[in-house]
Formats: structure tokens, C-alpha cells, sequence
């Protein structure tokens, strides 16, 4: 069967798994964006014992494998806690966890890139540290790593393919199902390499429309 | 209006201020001048805690800043401070540059706090640029951006760290006039800078520092006129 009629064929079976891909990579990226800011600001407390949750969390997840998380957080937490996810949010959940890691270390690499000066004039204004942050670093600092975040927000779609193992019927557990279904060992998992590209591809030029927005006030 | 007694500042093993004591009275122009590393921007920045001294007690307006318990966010509401290298905040038109303390800090309301900026705008020949960002300004325009930002939170004292170094020698004479100006209307302030015709023209008082101290003060006329530190004397022939 060709590519386009073995779309058609068993496009409920795409379509599905285009959904819960979508779904798992928008939660990954919002839950790991809000988590990785504030593991950020964990990491420059002034607290010693709360830097080092921080760090701690960043060494983890990036020093473990994704595949291995998850088995602990879906049958680890089910079997060791008595915690059972469904399989969608250990899903959701390993992406969050994981991309928070990724994105802590951007987030802080932004903030350190960021202008001593622009923090003393927030704070010689009568800036909270907390103020001088949220109107006058982060901003900043986002704006400079905006093509790593995008980068990243690209990873946890591809990524998110993983969560197939605990039987989430995303794109790539869907294809193995396509495949399943009609010997064919091939074509499926061309049609989801297509739809994988065409989400990744236009995540990245819409993020590089909003850095033209942002660069707004660079120009000279 | 400003106590300094017994001043140190260390960075590790360096000794950068050795025991400072001064006293800045209401609407006095104080201009500090000295070699770089005499540690008279480190002085300026101990001032409103942007460098925290090591040893030491300032007070402002009676109360004291360096005790552990006080908020310095509040004093620093009441001291304004310019930079060398202007800190504007690039992601930020004027406008929103001058009213985002006054609006986020003392919650002026923002139509008042626009109307604030606007007439500090006028007041530095600016009012044009209003919707500018600074990439667009040039050092001498970034720099009067940078004082009305600061006068927009209405200061008791204005701090000017270097305000001229950084800028090309046709801009300064705008950013002097700017500081004179303000001088004459009674803003108490302290200065450092190397521009000596400046600070023999609008300071009350000159502060020579060197090696961490306050080597020299007294007028203009006593300091410039007929220095009787050597050290002193040897910058001065070095400068003028």
C-alpha cells in the first residue's frame, strides 16, 4: 500500500495519536516551563540547602535516561507507593520533570548572561530582588535563549515518543499498531517521521516569528 | 542628610575603602575625585548598599541603613543613581523605562506617573524620544534617560557614578548641563567624576580619595586652588 492511501486507510489511528502527541508535548512544555523557572530561581536562592534541591534535580533528570524515569514514575510509584498514574499522566509527568531540567539550565544560563547593570538599576530604583527578576532580568534573559528553549520544545515532541512503552497511544505507539495490522514495516513509521516533522517544523517557525517580535527592540 | 563613619570595604584580601567618615548635609554638591582604583565608585555604590560594606555605619536621614534589620528597598526609593554605563533597560521604550518604578515600586498610578516622566522629559530636552528604546538613543541621550528615570521616583539625593566616562567627548557637555541644572534647584548630590571644570564649577565640596581614603576635601577653590596633600598636588598636575 503506498504512503498516502495507507494514510487515509487508517487515519483514525494517526489522528489519535497526532492528539495525544499534541497533548503531551503542550503539558510537557507548559509544566516544564513553569517548572524550570522556578527550579531556576531554587538554584539562586540564597539558601544554601534550597540551591542544592535545585542542583540536585537538574543533575538527575539530566543525568538519567527519560526511559527509565518514567518506568519508576509509572510502575515504580505504583508498586513501591501504591501511587498508580494512568499511563497518560506518568507520561505527562516524566516530559514535565524532564524538560524542567533541560530548560533550568537555559533559563539560568539567560539570567547569568544577563547585564549586572540592568539588576543594579532595578534594585538602585527600589526594586525588590524579586521585581528586579520578573520585570527586568527574565524578560531579558528569555529573550536571549529563546532559540535554546525552542530547541528544547522541539526535543520534548520528538521525545515524547517514549511514553509509547507504557501503552499511550501517541504517533508511535499508533504506527507499531498500523504496522501490526498490515505487515507493512515501513510506510507507518515513514507517515509519522512526515507528521513528526511537520509539528517540529512549525513550532520552530513560529518561534522564530515571535523572536523577530521580541527583537523589536533591537533594532538601531 | 548622609552620616558615613569608619567606612571598610574589602573584596576578599583586597582593601579597597579604609575607613571613610563623612557628612553630606541637605542640598549639598559633593564631587569625589581621585586615581581609578582610590575606590571612590566602590564608596558611591556602599552608599545605597549596592556593594555591602564590610565594616562601618551609614546613615540616611536619621536613620540607619546598615543595620541588619533595615529595609533598604525604601531608602533606596529616596536615592537615585546614575551609572557610566546607563543600565536602561533595553526591552523597555523611555516611557515605560522612566515609569516602571514609580508605577511597580511606589504604586503611582500610571496616567500620574507618564505625566511625572513627561515633564522629566522636558526637563532633559527629550520629550520626543518618548517611545524611543535605548538602542535607537545615542550615549548622551541613554544618559539623560538614565537621570530622569531616577529623578522619576522623586530622590532626596541623587548618586552619579562616572555619569560622563563612557561617553563620546561631544555628548558630555548635554549630560553636564543636565546635572547642573538640577544642582542649582537645590538636589543634594554626589558626585564622582574626572571631569575637573565640572567639578570646580557646581561642587560645594570636592573630596580628593586615593588608596582608599579621603586624603583631601574642602572647596573648590581650597582643593584645586592650593591642594596641601602632595598627593593631591601630583594628581592635579596630572589632570589639568
Amino acid at each position: 500500500m503506498d504512503f498516502f492511501s495507507m494514510f487515509w486507510e487508517y487515519k483514525s489511528y494517526f489522528l489519535t495519536g497526532l492528539q495525544y502527541t499534541l497533548l503531551l508535548a503542550a503539558l510537557g512544555v507548559l509544566c516544564g516551563f513553569i517548572l524550570g523557572l522556578i527550579v531556576t530561581l531554587l538554584r539562586m536562592s540564597p539558601w544554601g540547602i534550597v540551591r542544592f534541591i535545585g542542583h540536585a534535580w537538574v543533575e538527575f533528570l539530566r543525568g538519567t535516561p527519560m526511559l527509565v524515569q518514567l518506568f519508576i514514575i509509572h510502575y515504580g510509584f505504583s508498586t513501591a507507593f501504591g501511587i498508580n498514574f494512568s499511563p497518560l499522566q506518568s507520561g505527562a509527568i516524566t516530559l514535565s520533570i524532564n524538560s524542567s531540567a533541560y530548560l533550568a539550565e537555559i533559563f539560568r544560563a539567560g539570567i547569568q548572561g544577563v547585564d549586572r547593570g540592568q539588576g543594579e538599576a532595578a534594585r538602585s530604583l527600589g526594586m525588590t530582588r524579586g521585581m528586579s527578576l520578573r520585570f527586568i532580568i527574565i524578560p531579558q534573559a528569555i529573550k536571549s535563549v529563546l532559540p535554546a528553549i525552542g530547541n528544547e520544545f522541539v526535543t520534548i515532541i520528538k521525545e515524547s515518543s517514549i511514553v509509547s512503552f507504557i501503552g499511550i497511544t501517541e504517533l508511535m505507539f499508533q504506527s507499531g499498531a498500523v504496522t501490526g495490522i498490515t505487515y507493512d514495516g515501513m510506510t507507518p513509521y515513514l507517515i509519522v517521521a512526515v507528521m513528526y516533522f511537520i509539528l517540529t517544523f512549525t513550532l520552530s517557525r513560529i518561534l522564530g516569528l515571535f523572536e523577530r517580535k521580541l527583537k523589536a527592540s533591537d533594532h538601531r | 542628610m548622609i552620616t558615613v563613619k569608619n567606612l571598610h570595604k574589602k573584596f576578599g584580601q583586597l582593601h579597597i575603602l579604609k575607613g571613610i567618615d563623612l557628612e553630606i548635609a541637605r542640598g549639598e554638591v559633593v564631587v569625589v575625585i581621585g586615581p581609578s582604583g582610590s575606590g571612590k565608585s566602590t564608596f558611591l555604590r556602599c552608599l545605597n548598599l549596592l556593594e555591602e560594606p564590610t565594616e562601618g555605619q551609614i546613615t540616611f536621614e536619621g536613620e540607619s541603613i546598615t543595620t541588619k534589620r533595615h529595609n533598604i528597598n525604601k531608602t533606596r526609593e529616596k536615592m537615585g543613581m546614575v551609572f557610566q554605563q546607563f543600565n536602561l533597560f533595553p526591552h523597555k521604550n523611555v516611557i515605560d523605562n522612566i515609569t516602571m518604578a514609580p508605577i511597580r515600586v511606589k504604586k503611582t498610578e500610571k496616567n500620574k506617573a507618564e505625566a511625572l516622566a513627561m515633564d522629566l522629559l522636558r526637563t532633559v530636552g527629550l520629550e520626543d524620544k518618548r517611545d524611543a528604546y535605548p538602542s535607537q538613543l545615542s550615549g548622551g541621550q541613554k544618559q539623560r534617560i538614565a537621570i530622569a528615570r531616577a529623578l522619576a521616583m522623586e530622590p532626596h539625593v541623587m548618586l552619579f557614578d562616572e555619569p560622563t566616562s563612557a561617553l563620546d567627548p561631544e555628548m558630555v557637555g548635554e549630560v553636564l548641563d543636565v546635572m547642573k541644572s538640577l544642582a542649582d534647584k537645590g538636589m543634594t548630590m554626589v558626585i564622582v567624576t574626572h571631569e575637573m571644570g565640572f567639578a570646580r564649577e557646581v561642587g560645594d565640596r570636592i573630596l580628593f580619595m586615593d588608596q582608599g581614603i579621603i586624603m583631601e576635601q574642602g572647596t573648590p577653590k581650597e582643593v584645586f586652588g592650593s591642594p596641601k596633600n602632595q598627593r593631591t598636588q601630583d594628581f592635579l598636575s596630572k589632570v589639568l
